[in-house]
Formats: C-alpha cells, structure tokens, sequence
C-alpha cells in the first residue's frame, strides 16, 4: 500500500489511515533486502509461536476435564475437521494438517493484528497472495494427480446441451483461474479495510465537537472487526475445502 | 489530470461494491427466510451460507481491485 509516509503533510489529521500497513525494518536502517527482519516477520512469527503454544502446550496435559487452553484447542480442531469432513468429503481429511495449518495462522495473524500497535500480516496482498496460490497449486496439482485427465471434466458441463458446452467451458476455465484472486484479495481486502475505517474514525477523534461519536464507531467498528477476523479466516478455509472437492470429485 | 481522472475512476469502480452488497444481503436474508421456516435444518446448511456469501461477494472484490489498479497502479 502506502509506501511513504504521509503523516507530515497533512495538516487537519495527524497520521494517515494506511500508516498502519508499511512494513518496516526492525533494527534500524532502511535497507530492506531478502531477508531483513522487518514488523512483518515478527507478527508473523508471533502468530506462529502463538499457535504452537495454544496446539502444543494445551494439549500436552491431556486432563480428562480439559482446561481452559485444552479446551480451546480442541474446539479449534473439532472445527476445522468437522468442516473438512463436512465440506470437502471423507476421503479429504488426508488434508486436514494443511487446513488446520492455513486456518489457525490466519485467525492468529488476525486477532493478534487487533491488539494496538500491532501490524497485521494478512492485511497484505503479498501475503494472502502466496497462501491462496499455494492452495490453488496444491488443489490444481492433486486434481490432476488422483483424477489425471478425468479432471478436466470440471471444465465441461456435461449436463449442459452440447451447443452450450464450448461456451460454458471458456466461462468455467476463467473462473477457474480467477479463484487464486478472490480468494486471496477477500481476506486482505476486508482486513485492511476494516482496519482503515478504524484509523480513519481514529483521526476524527481530534476534533472535539465529534470526539464522543468517534470513540463510539471505533468501538463498534473494533467490535465488528472481531467477528470479521474470524469469518474471513472461516471463509478462507471453507473455500479451501470447496476447492478440494472439486479436485478430488470434478464431475459437474 | 490524468490522476484525477483516475480517482473518478477508482470512486465509480465502488460502486460495484455495493453491487455486492445487495448480493450478499440477498442470499442472507434469503438463508434466514428459509431457515425460520424450518429451524432444524439452518444449523446444517450455515457453511452453504457462507460460500455463498463468499461467492457473491468475490465480483465486489473485482470491482475493489480496480479502484485498487486505479488509484495505485495507474
């Protein structure tokens, strides 16, 4: 997004609301090359250490009355197995480890992305990018693998007439190749703009005939954030698991 | 000029988002018609809702993408 700052030109508000999204070094500098260690890695690693610490150290206890970090991390689980067996089909759970995977980072890298202060990895395209074309080469490659040239029956409806076939085969293969781009600009674009909104409601708050109302919406705004960085990271994976399905099952 | 141009261009492209809008309230309010008639089976059909919210919403986020090329590709 923004990649100079902005806060020094503008006179009525103070930062800018894309301030938030610049990826900055850590250790001083401003050389930023491969493998600098800039906000960007640390969120991210704090997602990670996050997730090890809830799935390894809750459920190392194993109490058969599950404590308060057992129990989320089981809930997490049942959920997203649930949701692969539910969605993508029985014979998808071999998947599981990789849609767990994909779902608890993206949730943490959400709600770790709420807390004040803090940088918000999935809010950027080059991150939701690289997860979305992992799993559309993923889903593309095991299509493939299991069906060979079975799988491109999913581009031809052959409920269809045979005169609509063709066409329906072009609309269907540009879908197809269209899924990698709204399936990764979904997540960032509701993260990023919903934190935008905040910071914007954020810059009215200096104006004190307003400020009262301000707080208000940054609030309620923070409030739907909530329930936003949860649903997209649902979104994300149910998506994940739909596409599966088509690769593992692609007869129309 | 031509950046100006293209703000206009970048402030028309949203209104494809509450294009989308409308399509995501459609299948919600249509999801709940449906499930106060029959409650028992909502619970079962919530992760249809959601793909179906995601792909009506998916041409919004075309609609975001150009505002987004616009205002900061062009």
């Amino acid at each position: 997004m923004a990649t100079e700052t902005h806060g020094a030109e503008g006179s009525s508000l103070v930062f800018h609301p894309m301030d938030q999204f610049i990826v900055k070094p850590l250790f001083g500098g401003d050389h930023m090359g491969m493998f600098t260690i800039t906000n960007a890695t640390l969120w991210m690693m704090l997602a990670i250490v996050a997730v090890i610490a809830l799935m390894v150290f809750g459920t190392s206890r194993r109490a058969t009355i599950p404590g308060r970090a057992q129990s989320v991390a089981e809930l997490a689980y049942g959920f997203v197995y649930k949701m692969v067996e539910d969605v993508a089909g029985k014979d998808a759970v071999g998947f599981f480890p990789y849609i767990m995977t994909l779902f608890m980072f993206i949730v943490f890298s959400n709600f770790l992305g709420l807390l004040p202060m803090s940088f918000t990895p999935t809010s950027h395209f080059a991150v939701t990018v690289v997860l979305a074309m992992l799993v559309f080469l993923t889903v593309t490659i095991v299509g493939f693998v299991k069906n060979g040239a079975k799988f491109l029956g999913l581009f031809w409806v052959s409920s269809a007439p045979l005169a609509l076939r063709p066409v329906l085969a072009i609309i269907e293969i540009i879908s197809y190749f269209v899924r990698p781009v709204s399936h990764s600009i979904r997540l960032a674009g509701n993260v990023m703009a919903g934190h935008a909104v905040i910071k914007v409601f954020a810059g009215f708050a200096a104006i004190a005939v307003i400020s009262p109302v301000s707080v208000l919406a940054i609030t309620a705004m923070y409030g739907l954030e909530v329930l936003v960085s949860f649903i997209q990271a649902y979104v994300f994976t149910i998506l994940t698991c739909v596409y599966l399905k088509d690769a593992l099952h692609p007869s129309h | 000029m031509e950046g100006d141009l293209a703000h206009i261009g970048a402030g028309l492209a949203a209104i494809g988002s509450g294009a989308a809008a409308i399509g995501v309230g459609n299948v919600a309010g249509n999801f709940l018609a449906g499930a106060l008639r029959n409650p028992s089976a909502a619970a079962s059909q919530t992760a249809t809702l959601f793909i179906g919210i995601a792909f009506a919403e998916a041409l919004g986020i075309f609609s975001f993408l150009v505002a987004l090329l616009l205002m900061f590709a062009v």
